[in-house]
């Protein structure tokens, strides 16, 4: 028993509490590749109050804190780099409030994106809120924490575009309100407030966030997913503007990948297709296919190869089983769209150098603003010759996307080097002035967004 | 024993730890999985659990009181299995049923895990009761001893030693009568069927508890079988065909059933009543059966029966599986998994929450009263309704 292990468990009591070495094991690692890294408390909060004491418990006693969410980055984000003590923010999950007509809803940051998506399509079905590609556990904060993306991007823009508002533990224990709800007027707006923003993207290196005013969309009756297949990869760009221009259909992937082999090779453009009614659906399918797309399959070098299809809940984990191993990791870039080409060819040649199959996927993000690009490779996690193919093969990518004149999103530590080297000295001289002024203790995530 | 010889070591790293395993059919919350329900650590998950299991078996780490009361807070509910979307999940509530039996091999039990397997050793029970006092659940009943009649009634430990869980005994012989059944107990030669000893890793002692039970069925007579508790139910009906004791075994409910539907019981009225019943998990997940105890439901006329938010394949298991219904590794907390469980009954507006199972009604009534709902909501066993 020691000071701290004492102190956290007078906060969120004993049984949220650990320095055992189970847990301590558990929370070593993430889903990916990175080596684990030992914290030495585990504590799970279940209210803001609670987190904030923990946080000025970690100021007074110098430790480093990493708040975790699903932990589903695969990036290892959120592993205690320096040690310290992993917050577990999953206890924090209520729904505080949904305004259907002003389509917001505000919730605790730890709340899973499967709970979400369940209580509006129980009680407000026709609103959605934009789910990501992750398993459902992953939640609100660490989505927002890592500049996620979801099933809206296309044409509404990054997660982290779709919000109202948000309260924000700062490192130095004090509660911090962005938008409307700091003047007391409701979570409905970001906006006209001076933007104060640095807390989306960070990966907690700046602050905890804790409530989320996150904005919902419509959610037409019948949902259907569209495909519409090519062979030749300098199409996809083209497609997808075409797409985007129409402004009739969702979320919209274009995806590419060696398994099953009746795929190799081929460009799958997947859209989502909404509507209230019958008569709504075939007219955008009619637009979409007869119309934006009709010169593909005159000119024979596109078909339609599904409609109406059922979208299921994202199985990404799936992709963890592809070497029977349990385990994946991809590098994600925002790119432009014009990139795909680019980004599918390179990314085929890393695989194959490691002996991997390729799995590539491009979600537009906006009306074809941008994309983020990921490419993923599998391991076993059972044989640690795979886990170093697929490390080097992300270090690889990551190094690729650079020269490309990509972005790499929520980098893991070598990603978030390689982009500092590059990035504008004043502007890397302003993060760290920025960390340093919120952060004194230097406690926040350590390691991670650190300007060397 | 170490990786090498465990008989999982070549898919439990492929737990890739997604999280799928915490969800109800729904997705409604991260908190069907009883064990991390309860305690919201990562560890206690299912992919934490499976982490555990193979770095203990890799010898990253050492076995130790915590790790044995990981595994063993694991009720063996299924939710996993029901929601994992790898095709290895059939296997993984075994691949920590293995590691418990490699504990069991070690030695190295809790000590709660201990004396419930000693007590079974000896006194047939966890509850260290003699045997001799096996039958007092009849409590003056008239109840016939098995002298080949057409069924044996198997009551199981909880019936017959647990004071709440007699009651729902009780109810069932009464309504097998009224019906005519032609039905016998074992009384005092009755032991343990083993369901959760398996659960909880003792293999020797399993199979011992098979040998017996099936050698006693046999040497009886015995053909048909009704069993009060879907633990009991579910390994007579599958495990002991695998030790040559093929029977005809049928959960109390579905007899019930089919007495309805015969015309020989007649459900009372119950107006304006508004029940909802609570899957157990060795029923539902682990059986496949859902719609028995809802018809039986149905023909209660007036009553009103209302679906919990988590029903069916989706359950929340009442945190009684694997022996933690006498252990109690998740007890003790207001997120212990049966009062979660009762106060989502409480929030679905009903007045009476129905079971049928000896565990879950005993360890729902308890967390009935814990939560200071005893004016709000009842727990009856379905046969309880009858009366």
């Amino acid at each position: 028993m020691n000071a701290v292990y004492n102190a956290l468990i007078d906060i969120v009591g004993e049984d949220y509490t650990s320095n055992r070495e189970e847990e301590l094991f558990t929370y070593s690692k993430d889903l990916g590749t990175s080596p684990p890294q030992r914290p030495e408390y585990v504590a799970a909060p279940k209210n803001t109050a609670q987190l904030q004491e923990i946080v000025r418990l970690a100021n007074r006693e110098k430790v480093a804190i990493v708040p975790l969410g699903g932990g589903m980055t695969l990036a290892g984000l959120a592993l205690p780099l320096k040690g310290g003590i992993i917050i577990d923010l999953k206890r924090m999950e209520q729904i505080i409030e949904v305004n259907e007509k002003g389509r917001y809803m505000v919730v605790e940051a730890g709340i899973s994106q499967g709970k979400i998506t369940s209580y509006l399509k129980k009680n407000h079905p026709g609103l959605m809120h934009s789910e990501p590609g992750a398993p459902p556990a992953a939640t609100v904060g660490g989505n927002l924490a890592i500049h996620g993306q979801g099933d809206l991007a296309h044409p509404n823009g990054f997660n982290t575009d779709m919000v109202n508002g948000l309260e924000v533990v700062l490192p130095t224990g004090e509660i911090i309100l962005l938008g409307s709800c700091a003047v007391d007027s409701g979570w409905y707006t970001m906006h006209p407030l001076p933007n104060m923003d640095l807390f989306m993207g960070w990966n907690g290196t700046t602050g905890i966030i804790t409530k989320v005013s996150l904005r919902l969309f419509p959610n037409k009756k019948i949902r259907e997913m569209d495909l519409f297949t090519v062979e030749d990869e300098n199409l996809v760009p083209e497609i997808l503007y075409e797409i985007s221009h129409l402004g009739l259909t969702g979320d919209l992937i274009a995806t590419s990948s060696e398994l099953p082999p009746m795929m190799n090779r081929l460009h799958s453009i997947t859209t989502m297709v909404t509507g209230d009614t019958a008569e709504e659906i075939e007219f955008k399918r009619h637009m979409l296919f007869d119309v934006t797309l009709s010169k593909y399959i005159r000119e024979g070098t596109g078909g339609i190869s599904g409609v109406s299809q059922d979208r299921p809940r994202p199985m990404v984990s799936k992709s963890s089983d592809w070497k029977k191993g349990g385990g994946f990791e991809y590098v994600g870039a925002i790119v432009p769209v014009e990139f795909y080409p680019e980004c599918y060819r390179r990314g085929a040649e890393i695989s194959e150098r490691h002996d991997i199959p390729y799995t590539v996927l491009g979600r537009v993000i906006g009306s074809s603003h941008g994309m983020m690009f990921s490419w993923s490779y599998a391991f076993n996690r059972a044989d640690d010759d795979t886990v170093r193919h697929a490390r080097e093969a992300l270090h690889e990518t990551d190094e690729m996307v650079m020269e490309m004149k990509g972005t790499i999103w929520k980098p893991a530590v070598f990603g978030q080097q390689l982009m500092m080297e590059q990035m504008d000295k004043t502007t890397r001289e302003m993060m760290k002035k920025i960390k340093t002024m919120l952060d004194p203790n230097g406690i926040m995530n350590p390691g991670n967004w650190e300007v060397r | 024993m170490s990786l090498t010889s465990y008989k999982h070591k070549d898919v439990i790293h492929r737990c890739f730890r997604c999280g799928y395993c915490k969800f109800p059919t729904d997705w409604s919350s991260v908190t069907n999985c009883p064990a991390y329900a309860r305690y919201r650590l990562e560890s206690y998950s299912t992919g934490g659990r499976l982490w555990l299991i193979r770095a203990w078996l890799n010898d990253e780490i050492k076995w130790s009181e915590n790790l044995a009361k990981i595994l063993y807070a694991c009720t063996s509910c299924k939710n996993c299995a029901e929601k994992c979307p790898h095709n290895f999940n059939v296997d993984i509530v075994d691949m920590i049923v293995a590691a418990r039996t490699e504990m069991v091999n070690q030695g190295k039990l809790p000590k709660p895990v201990k004396n419930f397997l000693s007590n079974i050793h000896l006194y047939g029970n966890p509850y260290g009761i003699s045997a001799k006092k096996r039958s007092a659940w009849v409590n003056g009943y008239p109840v016939q001893d098995y002298t080949n009649q057409e069924y044996l009634f198997y009551v199981g430990c909880e019936g017959s030693y647990d004071s709440r869980a007699q009651e729902a005994a009780i109810a069932v012989a009464k309504l097998l009568e009224s019906a005519g059944i032609s039905f016998g107990i074992l009384g005092k030669d009755e032991i343990s069927d083993g369901n959760d000893v398996e659960m909880m890793g003792e293999d020797g002692l399993f199979e011992e508890l098979a040998d017996k039970n099936i050698r006693q069925f046999k040497e009886l007579g015995v053909k048909n079988i009704i069993t009060l508790s879907p633990h009991a139910y579910n390994t007579f009906k599958n495990r002991y065909p695998e030790f040559d004791g093929e029977f005809n075994v049928q959960h109390y409910t579905q007899v019930i059933k089919n007495l309805i539907r015969q015309g020989k019981i007649n459900p009372p009225q119950l107006e304006g009543k508004r029940i909802t019943f609570h899957d157990p998990c060795f029923l539902g997940r682990w059986n496949g059966e859902y719609e028995t105890p809802r018809k039986i439901l149905q023909a209660f006329k007036g009553a009103q029966v209302i679906e919990m938010q988590r029903s069916r394949s989706g359950a929340l298991c009442c945190g009684g599986g694997s022996g933690n219904f006498f252990t109690d590794f998740l007890g003790g907390s207001p997120e212990s998994p049966s009062r979660q469980r009762v106060r989502e009954a409480h929030e679905s507006g009903a007045e009476i929450l129905a079971v049928a199972c000896p565990s879950c009604l005993v360890m729902l009534e308890e967390a009935v009263t814990a939560e200071k709902l005893d004016q709000e909501i009842q727990v009856k066993d379905l046969s309880e309704l009858f009366f």
